[in-house]
């Protein structure tokens, strides 16, 4: 299904109102990782606004598709995501990390519980998606043998670039790859950064699509940041029906605010009070393209 | 004397009793508990019959999975099958599964909330043969110690498919110590079983105990030896203790109320253990003295079963020293 210009603005002006969320969270919070959130803001926003199976309003809805978020710590952008798309109200988002709020540092069921999964500790989303897409074949196998098993839920896991040092991803990676699980999808956030710097020194993962390929996955490379071409690689997965497709998103950590754009010491840390003010005020103007700020 | 009321196998000290490895009664749990339920699935990490998952695999070939030698992947694989409304049995050797695998037993099973049943077959030093690096003695204390984790640790292949069974049902998180070798039949088909119930299978014929021993896994067979050896002598009472958490806190405290000394008996590191779990509960409620029988502050090694529990102080003689010195 193409987008049409009118949704790509559309869907570009909520992806905005995210990044805006994230900043408003993380300076509430005075804690939490800035650089993931905001370079995965397209990708969630066209996932929660255009591509996912899912109804906020019926959280336990049993045909919705799953949303599995493997690298927990970018949770400020599930979160915006969650309540601008109608699961929570955005005033919640400034609870972020507050002693029994609903939105831990990393996500926690317990709290929230419409969330498919508790998650923080890397490497291990994509074991728990992969789970979740054998059960929903085992109930298509078992429902119906003549069953095409392409009419079931889809799963969606989203992940980083650096938990793939894991070795519990390629475990993973394999498993689904063996089982041609057609309704799972991994999409990377390939920022490039971790930590302790760039991917490629510390734990260089080049050339990363051929290793996913030599898994037997279907792999499609995407600019993370054009709506267009990430909502075409979701649609172009639901086509693939003999192995699991990946979606390696090429990131800008950081994106949407010029100063903190491909830095990796944004990984981990929250904006200050000024550099929040000049982050807000870059996304409100739309990076200055608009004189007056919007809120 | 036995107790009646529990119906156990009398025959339980003759030279010729009945032995089963524990783990296949597991096996056999699994395939009914496939059948009482069809959202019961098994996975496996390549040790499919020595784990005896094998039969539910050739009854239910749609509802398992192999996963390779991966115990990582294995719990959290799992964990995504429950969300999805599985209950998920996940089979491999205690030392790979839950000791490789801790945090995502921790993390994706517990935290999450979701219901899979940990099978660790091969769990204690009576594994024999093959060594120190596949005698998991530190597993109850790593299961015990997670938030919603259930630990059961059968006493023979009988208790063992009525935990199975059990555990299939309870809606938590549950841990299923297994054992490799044939070890004695001491229950009975007829013989209960309550998870989080603890049972006294001896009690002495006249007099009041003077010791209370309280024993999981099948070395409750040689605490129960000991008993019978000093019947006459020294009185004990022996309790089977099953399910090692939640702990049957009432039965502890009344034993150690009944007695005032307490040995317990496990084919596990003393610190940590089942012997820590009664000490804790004894220690806030009813301090008594204690002494325990386990490893000690070692690794295994080498060598048969008979020989190595008698090594590790854990057989009858080391059990009988243990009640006179403290009665």
């Amino acid at each position: 299904m193409d987008l049409s210009d009118e949704k790509v603005i559309e869907l570009k002006e909520i992806a905005n109102d995210i990044r805006i969320s994230i900043i408003d969270m993380l300076l509430e919070a005075k804690s939490g990782h800035t650089a993931g959130p905001l370079g995965m803001a397209d990708i969630f926003t066209i996932l929660y606004f255009h591509t996912l199976k899912h109804d906020p309003k019926n959280p336990e809805w049993e045909d919705r598709d799953r949303v599995v978020l493997s690298n927990g710590h970018i949770c400020p952008v599930l979160y915006a995501t969650m309540a601008h798309a109608g699961y929570f109200s955005v005033k919640e988002l400034k609870t972020l990390r507050k002693f029994k709020s609903r939105l831990q540092g990393h996500p926690h069921r317990d709290f929230l519980p419409t969330l498919e999964t508790s998650s923080g500790p890397l490497g291990s989303g994509l074991s728990q998606a992969v789970g979740m897409a054998i059960a929903d074949k085992m109930d298509a196998k078992d429902g119906d043998p003549s069953s095409t098993l392409r009419a079931g839920r889809r799963i969606y896991c989203l992940m980083s670039d650096g938990e793939l040092d894991e070795g519990q991803s390629w475990e993973a990676i394999l498993l689904a790859g063996k089982n041609k699980l057609h309704n799972l999808v991994a999409v990377i956030d390939r920022n490039n950064i971790q930590i302790d710097g760039y991917t490629e020194d510390i734990m260089p993962l080049e050339s990363l699509s051929d290793k996913w390929r030599a898994f037997n996955w279907y792999v499609i490379e995407v600019d993370g940041h054009n709506m267009e071409e990430i909502a075409d690689a979701f649609e172009k997965a639901k086509a693939i029906y003999e192995k699991p497709t990946v979606i390696i998103a090429h990131t800008i950590p950081g994106k949407g605010v010029k100063e903190f754009e491909r830095d990796y010491r944004w990984h981990g840390k929250p904006p200050n009070p000024e550099e929040a003010k000049m982050a807000l005020h870059e996304l409100r103007t739309l990076g200055g393209k608009i004189k007056s700020e919007h809120e | 004397m036995l107790n009646k009321d529990l119906k156990l196998n009398t025959k339980m000290f003759d030279k010729d009793v009945e032995q089963i490895p524990i783990r296949k009664g597991f096996g056999e749990g699994l395939v009914k508990a496939g059948e009482n339920d069809p959202q019961v699935v098994a996975l496996c990490a390549d040790l499919t019959e020595s784990s005896q998952t094998l039969f539910f695999k050739e009854k239910f070939p749609n509802r398992f999975v192999e996963i390779g030698v991966a115990e990582q992947n294995l719990a959290s694989v799992a964990s995504g099958m429950a969300a999805m409304g599985k209950i998920p049995f996940i089979t491999s050797y205690a030392m790979f599964s839950p000791g490789r695998n801790w945090e995502q037993i921790r993390t994706t099973i517990c935290y999450n909330n979701r219901p899979v049943k940990i099978a660790g077959s091969h769990a204690g030093i009576s594994v024999g043969p093959d060594g120190g690096t596949h005698q998991a003695i530190e597993d109850i204390a790593i299961t015990r110690v997670i938030p919603r984790m259930v630990v059961i640790s059968p006493c023979d292949a009988i208790e063992a498919r009525k935990a199975t069974i059990a555990a299939a049902k309870n809606g938590t998180p549950v841990y299923i110590r297994l054992a490799r070798e044939k070890t004695p039949v001491m229950t009975t088909d007829a013989t209960p079983f309550e998870i989080g119930k603890a049972q006294t299978m001896w009690t002495p014929s006249v007099h009041k105990p003077a010791v209370g021993i309280i024993a999981t896994g099948a070395l409750l067979h040689k605490a129960l030896q000991a008993a019978k050896e000093l019947d006459g002598k020294i009185e004990v009472e022996v309790m089977n203790l099953a399910t090692i958490k939640p702990l049957d806190e009432k039965a502890v405290i009344a034993l150690a109320k009944k007695t005032g000394k307490i040995i317990t008996v496990e084919e596990h590191q003393i610190r940590g253990g089942m012997g820590s779990a009664v000490a804790e509960c004894l220690a806030k409620h009813y301090p008594v003295p204690m002494k325990f029988i386990g490893v000690d502050e070692e690794f295994g090694q080498s060598g048969t079963p008979e020989e190595l529990i008698e090594h590790y102080g854990m057989g009858k003689n080391a059990i009988i020293e243990a009640i006179k010195s403290l009665s």
